[in-house]
């Protein structure tokens, strides 16, 4: 009898915790915003989505299980209904459980990360260089191969709309504060190197839909890379703090179909820039 | 000179002063807190100092929320948001936790373990008496010329480097500080090591004594490496050396490494006290013995080594090798197993208690969910790969919100209920307890919850205006912080009740389910006690003895 009570105490309490992490969980996107990593648009940034979505389950399924023992004991093992304490103080074999059991899951875990570190840490093979710099608060491209470089700073609504007590609305301006004058133009189906650095203090170049963010530090050249799946346009942010402005350095890259790309490179050359980039 | 009764108070001496006073308190305000060598005196003096600083971090971080309620810029110039950031930080870690521990541990230590006082008395009242000064030091630079910090609380160069002059009054108050820091923690260390009762072997002391006695010796190992890289800053800031700069051949990426070999211990020095917290809670509300006491001590103990080499996991976007990024990623994942040891352990001691709930107890149960979910999440950004994508996000905003709200400050408000009775000789409004425990765990769920939401839709942390697409949940998150602030007016208006007005006496014990040796003195405890070293054995400690 006491045993089925527990028994059936305990499934309803596994049902109220499932219902509570639902409700944190997938509840909210209901609400139309966004609530969860996106899946990007390159190998990389799928990788790490994935990854993200093992150890996601993984820690609810975790949570599930410690926070069902606990509000089953909640509400069973209360002096209120006249439960009496127990006196057992240890177990070996419970702490040798819960020792070696959370050390398979790790390992489980540690698989696919250390093969998805791997895959971003082999920029190797790369078709064409961009070599990214960091300035508060703006943005360098310079496309190594093809001498072609220029500056990305924010657009000029977003930085009037920005100013305190500006009167406008944000809401009214597009792209507000990821939007940018001139964006980085990438090609479609390249695999691109990025060697980023900075000039002045600490900033990090960051497309969330490329998967991966990585600091620009002044001395040190970092890498990165990225082959890009579809057209599109890409928008980031600087995720170091890097004084003032920090918030106020947007990341706006341009993904082009490579013939359009070639066509763009050579309009750049040849100086009639009608395309994105302006020049110094 | 003095009687002592037979349960070890010190009755007084002869001749009684005119308040007919058994504590020989001393008179007057200056002789009785500003020169008091009383660790209960002391231990006060820290709780409220630190309850005042989680006042003046708190009013920092409604700036923060009131600016980001919604997209635009509406209230303070971006500068003025990141000192805001900054000082918030600094203010919470350094002058509200941190004290505040120190505050249980002189209160709590000496009756926990049967000492009549902390072992350095006089070093005890200067650790705490420089305290004031370094913070209306640091606060001072928010009135300077050239504004207060902010680089963020990490100080990273080169961007903490472009500080004004100011910079010379943060670097001497971190200083003082962590001098705080390091003799309070020596302090406890010989506390526990030369003035235990007899029969309080290391392996009968109540948890919070342990979880305190390793904490010390993180400080004592962390502390000195912050001032050496803060000293670094200075010299580089005022008297042109390149320690950082990497244009006179410095290394900007060693002053991280060299942080955050003292930031990772220093969020231990944080939580580890707060486990012991819980671990005194549970057990008394269970009216059971702690499950697991010498595997709690080996966890604690595994944890604070392991703090000392995970520091790096800080620092995964910054350009590593592979295998770098490797070890530290495997080295912090396996924090999760000493740590997943302890939340067994709690819910263990739980499991077929009879359990009651008052305030404290609600507060550590909140703390053990509430930090799972900040554990779990943690767990999460120690995979490297994931964390390129979670790093500076505001998923790392709400995870160590997590951790040590939740985590470090619900505890601290467990452990002020739960020894207030102690303290003040009075019981607290038990109704009003819950209700400051209900609001605060709802409203700290709407605080910091969406902002994993937000973090993984791409929200960099440190901003101070965004995108209109994540308007929606930092509105929700805003709510929640004011109303979270506002909740914890409650927790003052408990203690001013509890100490001035209540009129329902404390018994010695408080707690039904209570063991150990604090509960054997009267309440409120006198100003001295355990002038005559108790006798220790089994039957007086909170957990049944492991050794047999």
């Amino acid at each position: 009898m006491k045993k089925q009570n527990t028994f059936i105490v305990s499934l309803a309490v596994l049902v109220a915790v499932i219902a509570a992490f639902w409700l944190l969980l997938a509840a909210p996107a209901h609400t139309g915003n966004q609530i969860n990593m996106t899946r990007g648009v390159s190998s990389l940034a799928e990788t790490h989505y994935e990854l993200h979505m093992i150890i996601l389950w993984v820690c609810v399924v975790i949570g599930i299980l410690v926070f069902t023992a606990m509000f089953t004991s909640i509400v069973l093992h209360r002096k209120s209904r006249g439960h009496e304490a127990a006196q057992f103080s240890h177990s070996t074999k419970a702490e040798i459980a819960w020792t070696v059991i959370p050390v398979l899951i790790l390992v489980g875990m540690a698989i696919p990360g250390t093969s998805a570190l791997v895959q971003m840490e082999s920029p190797g093979g790369a078709e064409m260089t961009v070599k990214i710099t960091g300035y508060q608060w703006k943005w360098r491209y310079e496309y190594v191969d093809d001498d072609i470089a220029f500056m990305s700073s924010l657009a000029p609504e977003s930085n009037a709309a920005r100013q305190l007590g500006s009167g406008v609305d944000p809401r009214a301006v597009e792209n507000y504060l990821l939007d940018v004058d001139n964006p980085l133009v990438l090609p479609v189906g390249r695999k691109i190197k990025f060697l980023i650095t900075a000039d002045d203090v600490i900033h990090a170049w960051w497309v969330p839909a490329f998967g991966w963010k990585r600091d620009a530090v002044p001395g040190y050249i970092n890498e990165g890379w990225v082959e890009i799946n579809e057209p599109g346009t890409y928008r980031g942010q600087c995720a170091e703090l890097c004084g003032m402005d920090h918030g106020f350095m947007p990341i706006v890259v341009e993904a082009l179909p490579e013939d359009e790309y070639d066509a763009w490179v050579s309009r750049q050359q040849s100086g009639s820039n009608t395309g994105a980039g302006a020049g110094n | 000179m003095s009687t002592i009764a037979s349960d070890g108070t010190d009755l007084g001496h002869d001749t009684h002063d005119a308040h007919d006073d058994h504590d020989h308190k001393p008179e007057g305000f200056l002789d009785r807190w500003v020169f008091t060598t009383n660790h209960k005196d002391i231990g006060t003096l820290y709780l409220v100092f630190a309850l005042l600083m989680f006042f003046i971090g708190g009013a920092m971080a409604m700036v923060i929320r009131a600016e980001l309620f919604m997209p635009g810029m509406q209230l303070v110039r971006p500068d003025f948001f990141n000192q805001m950031t900054t000082m918030h930080a600094l203010i919470m870690v350094f002058g509200a936790v941190m004290p505040a521990w120190v505050g249980f541990a002189n209160w709590m230590i000496p009756l926990q373990v049967g000492a009549p006082d902390m072992a350095l008395p006089r070093m005890n009242n200067f650790s705490f008496w420089i305290l004031p000064f370094a913070f209306t030091m640091l606060l001072s630079t928010l009135f300077m010329d050239s504004g207060g910090p902010a680089a963020g609380w990490t100080l990273y160069p080169p961007l903490s480097l472009q500080t004004g002059s100011s910079f010379a009054f943060v670097v001497f108050a971190v200083h003082m500080m962590g001098i705080s820091s390091i003799m309070g923690a020596i302090n406890i260390i010989a506390t526990i090591f030369n003035m235990r009762a007899p029969g309080m072997t290391l392996l009968r002391m109540p948890l919070f004594v342990w979880t305190w006695l390793i904490t010390a010796f993180l400080l004592i190992a962390a502390m000195p490496v912050l001032a050496g890289a803060v000293t670094m800053l200075l010299t580089d800031h005022f008297f042109g050396t390149s320690f950082f700069n990497a244009a006179g051949g410095g290394d900007p990426v060693m002053f991280q490494h060299i942080f955050w070999f003292f930031g990772h211990p220093e969020v231990y020095i944080m939580i580890l006290p707060a486990f012991g917290v819980v671990s005194e809670i549970l057990p008394t509300f269970s009216r059971k013995p702690l499950f697991g006491y010498a595997a709690m001590v080996y966890a604690t103990a595994s944890i604070a080594f392991l703090s000392f080499i995970v520091w790096a996991h800080h620092m995964f976007t910054v350009g590593m090798p592979l295998e770098g990024e490797l070890f530290f990623m495997y080295a912090t994942m396996l924090i999760a197993v000493p740590t997943g040891v302890k939340v067994f352990n709690w819910v263990s001691t739980m499991w077929k208690g009879s359990m009651t709930f008052e305030t404290p107890m609600l507060f550590a149960i909140g703390f053990v969910v509430l930090f799972t979910i900040g554990g779990l999440s943690g767990l999460m950004l120690a995979i490297t790969a994931a964390d390129l994508q979670y790093h500076d996000t505001y998923f790392v905003v709400a995870h160590f919100h997590y951790v040590l709200v939740p985590g470090a400050v619900f505890t601290l408000m467990a452990g002020a209920y739960y020894w207030l009775p102690k303290w003040t000789g009075n019981m607290y409004s038990e109704r009003w307890g819950k209700i400051h425990f209900w609001c605060s765990a709802i409203f700290v769920n709407v605080l910091f919850f969406p902002q994993h939401y937000l973090g993984l839709a791409g929200m960099p942390r440190r901003i101070p205006d965004y995108s209109p697409q994540f308007a929606d949940f930092n509105m929700w998150s805003s709510i929640g912080g004011f109303a979270f602030g506002a909740s914890q007016l409650i927790f003052v208006g408990v203690i001013i009740h509890c100490v001035w007005f209540s009129k329902k006496k404390a018994t010695a014990q408080v707690w039904e389910g209570a063991k150990g040796l604090e509960w054997t003195v009267p309440s409120p405890a006198p100003h001295h006690t355990f002038t005559k070293p108790p006798v220790v054995d089994d039957t007086m400690v909170a957990h049944a003895d492991e050794a047999h």
